[in-house]
């Protein structure tokens, strides 16, 4: 069936079967692989992506939900001004290893500055308890979105490079 | 990123930020599922229902109907091209796709391959198998049971399902001084099986050029090299035409040593349809037939003085192999390295006996950030530790005190035959008691004792304290091999006329960092800024062989190979200068960065004008080459002994035997520390899968052999709200042999930390009478032990 979706400010239509998940029409389709794919049962989280500004576990979508609506993916979080707060975070305090879970983790992260900018490290952990890490026992992922958090919802023109020495 | 001066990135160790990253955080890295090649196919495995049962028929007819579906492989199509079987990493043989029998749940028995993913999975449901169920054998314990049904009745006068006998230490030593002791403690335990479960499961796509010949397999490999020369070995293809490619991998933890039969069906799959042929295994996939860890049905007994000074150690253990034996590791470590289960002790005594035995389960055994046994191992000792600590009525950070090995000891020769290289113990510990305030929490402790004693409170309170030794690195290529493939690592580094380097590496990184580390290791070494240089690996097309990355083995071997190369460019470079500044190569001295004339510091040459010159017509002495390169392959003298110390501290609730880690302190010990933060990251990954061993993480069976934990709904894994803040602390005692005295940390805690959730949890439950309980610590485990009736964690009862 026919579908549109703007994706991270972009429309694709595209003829899909009715029975495609939203994970496979971002990464197969739209060549978005950005969003992983990591457990078929809503656990693991590293398939989090944004529909109409909430974030859904893109496994257990499926396309035609989104039609006519809106998704952002995690390379919709850089834009013309440069990296996210939380992307530059997760390159400071080494937020990421692997890197396979982080796509899913920055979109959470982002939703929740987007709410509350200054989360303290319960609410940060909560935000992503759906969402599964195996390389970092989460606690760099909790310091990186706290550096977000802490830069503020503003973005600068200092980039990385800025930041390159890790904090201790 | 810059490494400008003015940003102050470290021009060799330090904190420097990863290299990688800028790809990852845009969503930018290339798994081998974001791999699309122009006519790509998609493959799907069938797999058994049954832990056990007899292939009767197959009818792929409706399958092969498809209007998707290209081909359908089965064991039969297999064997034609006499590949139904393949090699373990064990010398077993294990099924690509089953023949004659199934032999545990998940098993692979047919593999189609469809226009896309959907369809070939549509295909699976259209294939009819036909099974005749065979009594299964699932649990360990009896599997040597004279009547237990024989699972490898494929193997030539085979009669049961004995694998191999294996031991280590003195046995009438060790039961002479046994008798002559004051105390004997024993305990049974088991460590049950567990599966690494990355995020991003196995998967390849595999591409045979019809017209060059030339088979590429982009795989979720963290042994590239091992694998191009096994698929050579099996298949019958010429090594040179095979390119295998590991591209960024999303977790390895020893779950992407193997070769599974999905991969080598996909590489079938495109030989057979001339196209290239993409396999990614589901969750359930991954968790029911790649290989698992630990399975070891352990029996303790340690022997001490009356006042705590352990004298022996004696195990046996009953190794649950899976049906087919695919441990990775050494030839002559069918036990991996579990012979190092003396742990950090000065004793007198030691012995340990294996046996293995087939079961009806997946074949594994070493994977999951283990060291070849190292965890199980080290669990054992430092629960033997902490009983006798409970037998004696001694605390149990004293009684490790009084124990540990001496500084003055090392290199220390163990009574298993293993060469400690370096270590200064009691430093450690003390240091972990210290942050943790032992003290304050042994008196927190007795106070909460008191308000649940009164009735006050029915939150419990543990402190648990392990002491762990690696034996990581391996290895020393005349001990040590993969398939007879001796374990040193190659590398190149290439210096380009502009001083810009290129570092080429048989090893594979699933988040280590390499391309960071690695480069710093040159990066100190020469002074060239770690973002002048470029790592490349995982692809052996373009890199030197080497046996890959598990055991944590890459820095202690591939980065002492890296540091190696980086020497031999210096010294190259040192003989360029010479000739650039017209004076004996002995009248010069290196500071990083720059060869300069002793006594005359302003007379000296940068690296970036040395390689310029080694490019250039500058006459050079004779017998010199131009260029500014060196290769080297890195054979390690002995494995490097990583250890460290952990305090833990839980909270149970005495009604629901929930618990709750609170606090958690990690002191480790890995030698010189490249890129702290990358260590720190490490410990912290690692510590969290303790903490999910020891209370959440296992797969069990029920009495047909049915795999209960083959989604993330069932095999519990710990996320943010199970982990508390880690708490790290560093000692550092270099590697003596290293040469840059760095250990490997990969696996330390992962090792080190099961054991010290336990002891806390069990320390909890004392007032209780628990002496011990087997992981995971679920709730439910716990609330039994406390009633004195405790559970079988590996079994559905």
């Amino acid at each position: 069936m026919e579908i549109s979706v703007t994706v991270n400010g972009q429309t694709y239509q595209r003829d899909i079967e009715p029975r495609l998940l939203l994970v496979h029409f971002l990464r197969d389709e739209l060549g978005l692989t950005g969003t992983h794919w990591g457990c078929d049962t809503s656990n693991c989280g590293a398939c989090v992506v944004w529909l109409e500004g909430v974030p859904v576990k893109s496994c257990t979508v499926l396309a035609v939900m989104a039609d006519g609506r809106a998704v952002r993916t995690v390379e919709g979080l850089e834009d013309e001004v440069g990296l996210d707060p939380v992307q530059r975070g997760f390159m400071a305090c080494h937020g990421l290893q692997c890197g396979f879970c982080t796509p899913g983790m920055m979109m959470t992260a982002r939703w929740l500055l987007d709410r509350d900018p200054d989360p303290s490290e319960e609410d940060i952990r909560e935000a992503i308890s759906g969402q599964v890490c195996r390389c970092t026992g989460y606690e760099n992922i909790v310091r990186s979105i706290r550096w977000a958090a802490e830069q503020g919802v503003t973005r600068k023109e200092s980039d990385v490079e800025s930041t390159s020495e890790v904090p201790a | 990123m810059t490494t400008t001066e003015e940003h102050a990135s470290p021009v060799g160790y330090g904190r420097l930020q990863r290299k990688e990253d800028t790809r990852f955080i845009r969503g930018h890295g290339t798994y081998v599922d974001d791999i699309t090649l122009p006519g790509m196919l998609h493959g799907a495995v069938l797999r058994s229902p049954y832990a056990h049962a007899r292939i009767v028929s197959i009818d792929t007819s409706s399958a092969d109907a498809h209007p998707k579906v290209k081909a359908v492989i089965t064991g039969e199509t297999l064997a034609g091209l006499n590949l139904a079987w393949m090699p373990t990493l064990s010398q077993d043989v294990q099924a690509v796709l089953a023949t004659d029998k199934v032999r545990f749940q998940g098993q692979e028995v047919a593999f189609v391959i469809a226009e896309d993913r959907y369809s070939a999975r549509d295909a699976l449901e259209l294939i009819d198998v036909d099974y005749e169920p065979l009594p299964p054998v699932v649990d360990a314990l009896q599997a040597l049971d004279p009547d237990a049904p024989v699972i490898r009745d494929d193997l030539e006068g085979r009669r049961d399902n004995h694998i191999f006998d294996w031991e280590a230490g003195e046995s009438a030593r060790t039961d002479e001084v046994f008798a002559a002791a004051d105390v004997v403690s024993e305990q049974d335990m088991l460590y049950p099986r567990v599966h690494p479960a990355p995020i991003e499961t196995c998967g390849a796509v595999a591409d045979m050029d019809p017209v060059t010949g030339k088979l590429t397999v982009w795989t979720t490999s963290q042994a590239p090299h091992a694998h191009r020369t096994i698929y050579a070995l099996v298949a019958g293809l010429p090594e040179h035409k095979i390119r295998v490619v590991s591209p960024d991998i999303g977790g390895g933890f020893g779950n992407k040593v193997g070769i599974y039969p999905g991969y080598v069906c996909a590489v079938v799959g495109s030989i057979l349809t001339g196209k290239p042929v993409k396999w990614v295994e589901d969750r359930s996939e991954n968790l029911m037939s790649t290989s698992f860890a630990r399975d070891y049905h352990m029996h303790g007994e340690i022997a001490s003085t009356k006042d705590g000074k352990i004298l022996g150690i004696r195990v046996r253990v009953l190794a649950d192999h899976g049906a087919f034996n695919g441990t990775a590791q050494p030839t002559k470590f069918p036990a991996g390295f579990f012979g190092v289960f003396t742990g950090s002790y000065d004793i007198e005594a030691a012995h340990c006996s294996v046996v293995g035995v087939y079961t009806n389960k997946a074949p594994g055994g070493v994977a999951y950030a283990c060291s070849f046994r190292i965890t199980e191992a080290v669990y054992l000792v430092e629960r033997l530790v902490d009983v006798l600590a409970y037998d004696l009525g001694v605390d149990p950070a004293e009684l490790r005190l009084r124990n540990l090995l001496r500084p003055d000891q090392f290199p220390y020769q163990s009574k298993t035959g293993w060469e400690y290289d370096s270590g200064d113990y009691p430093r450690t510990l003390g240091l972990a008691t210290e942050m943790a305030h032992y003290d304050d929490l042994r008196a927190e402790q007795a106070h909460r004792r008191d308000l649940n004693s009164a009735g006050l409170s029915r939150d419990l309170m543990g402190i648990g304290v392990s002491f762990f030794t690696e034996a990581v690195g391996a290895g020393p290529r005349k001990h040590m091999d993969i398939l007879g493939l001796g374990m040193a690592d190659g590398a190149e580094l290439r210096v380009h006329p502009t001083g810009k380097a290129v570092l080429r590496l048989s090893c594979q990184t699933q988040g280590q960092g390499h391309e960071t580390t690695f480069a710093q290791i040159v990066a100190e070494e020469l002074g060239i800024a770690p973002d002048d240089i470029d790592v490349v690996h995982g692809d052996t097309d373009q890199t030197p062989f080497g046996l890959g990355t598990y055991g944590s083995r890459s820095t202690p071997v591939s980065g002492a190979a890296a540091a190696v190369v980086a020497r031999r460019v210096r010294e190259r470079a040192k003989i360029v200068a010479s000739a650039m500044l017209e004076v004996n190569p002995d009248d010069l001295e290196w500071e990083k960065g720059r060869w300069f004339v002793r006594g005359d510091p302003e007379a000296g040459k940068s690296i970036q004008d040395i390689a310029m010159a080694a490019h250039s017509t500058l006459e050079l002495p004779e017998g010199v080459e131009g260029h500014l390169d060196a290769t080297c392959v890195y054979n390690p003298p002995n494995l490097t002994y990583p250890f460290g110390a952990y305090v833990c501290v839980v909270d149970v609730d005495a009604d629901t035997g929930q618990v709750k880690v609170r606090k958690f302190v990690a002191v480790d010990d890995c030698g010189v520390r490249i890129n702290p933060t990358i260590v720190e990251g490490q410990v912290h990954g690692g510590l969290a899968d303790g903490v999910g061993m020891a209370l959440m993480q296992v797969m069990a069976f029920d009495e047909e052999g049915n795999h209960l934990g083959g989604s993330f709904m069932d095999y519990l894994l710990p996320t943010a709200m199970e982990c508390p803040s880690w708490e790290l602390g560093e000692t550092c005692t270099p590697s003596p042999h290293h040469p840059i005295g760095a250990k490997g940390i990969g696996e330390s805690a992962t090792v080190g930390s099961p054991a010290a959730v336990v002891n806390a949890v069990v320390d909890a439950l004392k007032p209780y009478r628990v002496r011990h309980a087997d992981m995971p610590l679920t709730p439910a485990a716990v609330w039994r032990a406390m009633q004195g009736r405790p559970l079988r964690t590996d079994l559905a009862i």
